[in-house]
């Protein structure tokens, strides 16, 4: 972050430097209550691809790329893909694919309840978050080499 | 009824968007379009109480409006302006008509605005936070009730991701003589 040349104007980096992290703490809060509010996996993990691409755009592509690579992104999506076929496939311990297999299921309103419901979230929140970064990291990539 | 009012103004402005994003010849200024008719859409889900719905459709609409402007700001795409206008304009009017009479058959078919059919959706609504302990309803259907077909959402996602990835590379491709 030390290198004035590349990336926006410094307005736009200091604005950045001080909202990045909270919209990513943001997406973070709507994955981990996507059971109990409005959200899910899906909208946090855009909303965490957001925050990165946010960080592309203002600081260049080297800083952001250096936070989370796009190999890093491509294993995280990966990831993010057998751990929700891991919990569809745990399903069989009770019977069936998909069954929620916590018994108990916690009080509702509560942060740990539902069952296997925040893990799947979390799983996709990782799926989409990481996949969407690497495609923008990639089209960036592909038209920087396409300039030159 | 007010509310009904509300989204068939909102409604309006999104045609009226659509119709601008189509039509003008700026192609940042019709970028910026879409992202009204994509906001339009996510303030109609508000007004439908659908904030999941909400939520999603004002990210993603961010998102692809983020990708949008970075891949045609600098880009002179070339319009064909010039054509076939008397085929193009009847061949569109011909396919306006037919959906036309044949909407007019299907819509009729359909349950009337807010009177939904609740076969399925009974038992969903009704049972789910003790079926499943999740107190946002639609997490319970898109996660427990119907988590097959979220799997294979993700799989499309997965796929989409992997062959953009596979397309736009720059491992092992042949370079260019030039360079």
């Amino acid at each position: 972050m030390r290198n004035p040349e590349k990336g926006m104007t410094l307005i736009v980096k200091t604005i950045t430097r001080l909202t990045v992290g909270l919209i990513l703490l943001y997406g973070i809060y709507i994955v981990l209550h996507g059971h109990v509010s409005p959200g899910g996996g899906f909208a946090g993990g855009v909303i965490m691809a957001l925050s990165f691409i946010h960080l592309m755009l203002a600081f260049g592509k080297e800083v952001a790329l250096k936070k989370l690579s796009q190999a890093a992104a491509s294993i995280l999506e990966s990831l993010g893909a057998l751990m929700f076929l891991a919990i569809a496939l745990l399903g069989f311990l009770g019977g069936y694919f998909f069954f929620n297999f916590f018994l108990n299921k916690g009080k509702p309103f509560e942060l740990f309840s539902a069952g296997i419901i925040p893990l799947c979230n979390v799983a996709i929140c990782l799926k989409v978050g990481a996949g969407l970064f690497a495609i923008f990291a990639v089209l960036v990539l592909f038209k920087g080499s396409d300039e030159k | 009824m007010s509310s009904l009012m509300e989204l068939q103004l909102l409604l309006l402005f999104m045609v009226f968007a659509a119709v601008v994003a189509v039509e003008i010849e700026d192609l940042l200024s019709s970028v910026i379009a879409v992202g009204a008719v994509g906001l339009g859409l996510s303030l109609a889900f508000l007004i439908l109480k659908a904030p999941d719905l909400a939520i999603t459709q004002l990210v993603v609409e961010i998102l692809c409006l983020i990708i949008l402007i970075r891949a045609t700001i600098h880009r002179d795409l070339t319009l064909v302006k010039d054509g076939r206008w008397f085929f193009n304009t009847a061949s569109t009017l011909l396919f306006i008509a037919s959906l036309l009479i044949f909407a007019y058959f299907a819509l009729r078919e359909l349950p009337r605005f807010g009177e939904p059919m609740m076969r399925v959706a009974k038992e969903y609504v009704g049972r789910g936070l003790e079926k499943t302990g999740a107190t946002n309803m639609v997490a319970s259907v898109i996660l427990d009730f119907r988590a097959y077909d979220t799997l294979g959402e993700a799989t499309i996602l997965f796929t989409a991701v992997m062959g953009v990835l596979a397309v736009i590379r720059k491992v092992g491709r042949i370079k260019n003589e030039k360079s």
